[in-house]
């Protein structure tokens, strides 16, 4: 080997190793010990791990707890898919017309989503819980003289207004950002054609900004199966386990109940449904990109 | 499709939309300016969003507004002003959470992980796409896959992998483990960008003598300025106000980073709103006076970093 191919190696490795390391580290390392967990059984204490084969995914497979993380899960990823595009696109649309207070009305719907989660979720337990029932003895709406933490159908809501509350602005953003890009020459060219307000919307702007749908559809997919700091600061899951996301719920098997190994293989389950989900979502998505 | 039942909906903005490309395409600088253009029916469009945009705002009003009562004053009502303001509230927070001791973890955690995922990161991709080859694109499609992998399904074992690495419970270990888990959007961020990025200069570099690091230093890191400013935004929003991995991995009071600090006022039994809702309103300020001094740059990097993620 020549001395400069020599350097050349060096170099190369010093430079890539680190990424390599803390990657093998952090995430390839837990990965593959998650999947062996599955097959597993450890209480987290004994210096024993015992060989459990599929018995770790037969029991999930009857535990209905899971299963309505999972209901809980797939209607809230639903609710918020649905909302955030919708509220996210319209205040895009919206803020994209030469309002004079555009500027300060982007700022203020973007604000809530640079806080934390977490934070997010205390803020609102105190709203709910403190300012709801104030606006119901003022108001006389029977709606808001509910304690909505303690009904079911209501503490899912709580959860989806939230949500919505915490990211329309980041929806409204990227949606933005893909409106400013469509030319206008176009929409005129379109509107010269005869084609009305309603065709231009749907057969012009709405295929342009198609990639920031993908994008959004996406984020709001995998953000809303991830759910867990509002689950755990707002509703701690409750009530009876109503919201009991399967993030939060996982948590609580592998923390709480010190499942480890159980929890895993529920990890596991988890990770096959979002991947499979969101590369179908974008696999789709992108066929039918439009290429200006 | 579900967005078809939105259709009736849509319409509206929709037309608006359509007659503001119109307006903005005629005089788009001096639209805004002058108004000339500006219809009746902007203006209540305006104030409709304005009104929507104060609905907005009043759950942060509610919580700065409580943190500065009594607790009999928030029981009372939580809407209206507090008879005297009281700042004793935070100074109690203060006190009771060591505020800044966890402020200052949480900077420590921000700042270090941050420069550790651009350093690592931006080295990596650097050579990935400079020296192209079987093991560069092994390694680079390994890393990009694990994106799909979601925290929880590794956080389980991290907990055990951590403890038996003495990583967890302390702030460098906390650190480390952002670095993992932020390297792979980073290093995919810092590859596209790279690519786009012409070779002549790191070329010329490289005849004038200068070394791989010489060239990374001098020539590369101060080209990718703009796609650093994105990434270092995106990762310290996140881990500013990352919550799962600190409460599973650190104990110890005084390790605790502020979203860990502020829940011990949501506990079971505590239920004093007025200390709980000073501890809200400081947790906030720092990442609210945070995005109005740098708006620009996370507008244009969450933009940014979506369109490539």
């Amino acid at each position: 080997m020549s001395k400069t191919k020599a350097r050349h190696m060096a170099a190369y490795t010093a430079f890539v190793a680190p990424a390599v390391l803390f990657f093998i580290l952090i995430i390839v390392i837990p990965f593959f010990r998650a999947i062996l967990f599955s097959f597993q059984d450890w209480n987290g204490i004994s210096s024993h791990i015992r060989w459990a084969g599929w018995s770790n995914y037969t029991k999930l497979m009857h535990d209905s707890g899971f299963g309505k993380s999972f209901v809980f899960t797939f209607k809230y990823v639903i609710a918020t898919t649905i909302l955030l595009n919708v509220l996210g696109l319209l205040l895009a649309l919206v803020l994209n017309m030469a309002l004079r207070t555009k500027n300060v009305l982007r700022t203020a719907f973007f604000l809530p989503y640079v806080i934390g989660p977490v934070i997010i979720g205390f803020i609102w337990q105190f709203i709910i819980t403190g300012l709801f029932p104030e606006i119901g003895k003022a108001t006389g709406l029977a709606l808001f003289q509910k304690n909505w933490l303690s009904l079911p159908d209501h503490s899912f809501w709580s959860l989806v207004i939230v949500t919505v509350w915490h990211s329309a602005g980041y929806f409204m953003v990227i949606y933005l950002a893909a409106l400013q890009g469509v030319p206008k020459d176009l929409l005129e060219a379109a509107e010269m054609d005869g084609a009305g307000r309603y065709l231009r919307f749907w057969h012009v702007l709405l295929p342009l900004i198609r990639p920031a749908m993908t994008i959004n559809l996406f984020l709001a997919i995998s953000n809303g199966f991830k759910a867990f700091d509002l689950n755990f600061a707002l509703t701690r899951g409750g009530p009876f386990g109503t919201t009991e996301s399967l993030a939060y719920h996982i948590y609580l098997d592998a923390f709480a109940k010190n499942l480890f190994t159980y929890a895993s293989a529920k990890a596991v389950v988890f990770f096959l449904v979002l991947a499979s989900i969101t590369l179908v979502q974008v696999a789709a998505m992108k066929r039918r990109e439009v290429e200006l | 499709m579900k967005l078809a039942k939105q259709a009736p909906q849509l319409q509206q903005p929709a037309e608006q939309a359509g007659q503001a490309m119109q307006i903005k395409q005629a005089t788009v600088k001096r639209a805004n300016r002058t108004g000339a253009p500006y219809t009746p029916g902007m203006l209540i469009l305006e104030l409709l969003m304005i009104a929507l945009a104060v609905a907005f705002f009043f759950p942060l009003y509610i919580t700065f507004v409580n943190g500065l009562k009594t607790y009999q004053e928030v029981v009372v009502s939580t809407v209206s002003l507090p008879h005297v303001f009281q700042f004793k509230n935070f100074g109690t927070v203060w006190k009771q959470i060591n505020f800044l001791g966890v402020f200052i973890n949480s900077l420590i955690v921000t700042v270090v992980s941050v420069g550790g995922i651009l350093l690592i990161s931006s080295a990596a991709a650097y050579q990935l796409v400079r020296r192209p080859g079987r093991i560069s694109q092994i390694i680079f499609l390994a890393i990009l896959s694990s994106l799909v992998i979601p925290f929880q399904t590794m956080m389980v074992p991290l907990v055990k992998v951590a403890k038996d690495m003495g990583l967890i419970d302390t702030l460098y270990g906390l650190i480390i483990m952002y670095w993992g888990f932020g390297i792979p959007l980073a290093l995919f961020l810092y590859h596209g960008f790279i690519k786009s990025i012409p070779r002549e200069l790191e070329e010329a570099a490289h005849i004038d003598g200068s070394g791989t690091a010489g060239v990374y230093f001098r020539i590369l890191l101060p080209l990718l300025k703009p796609i650093t400013t994105t990434i270092a935004i995106l990762q310290a929003l996140w881990i500013w106000n990352d919550f799962l991995l600190p409460l599973i991995t650190l104990n110890a009071k005084e390790n605790q980073t502020i979203p860990l600090a502020a829940s011990v006022y949501f506990g079971q039994y505590t239920n004093e709103w007025h200390l709980a809702m000073a501890a809200l309103t400081m947790a906030i300020i720092p990442i609210i006076l945070f995005f109005l001094s740098m708006q620009r740059y996370i507008i244009q990097g969450i933009t940014a970093g979506a369109v490539k993620g």
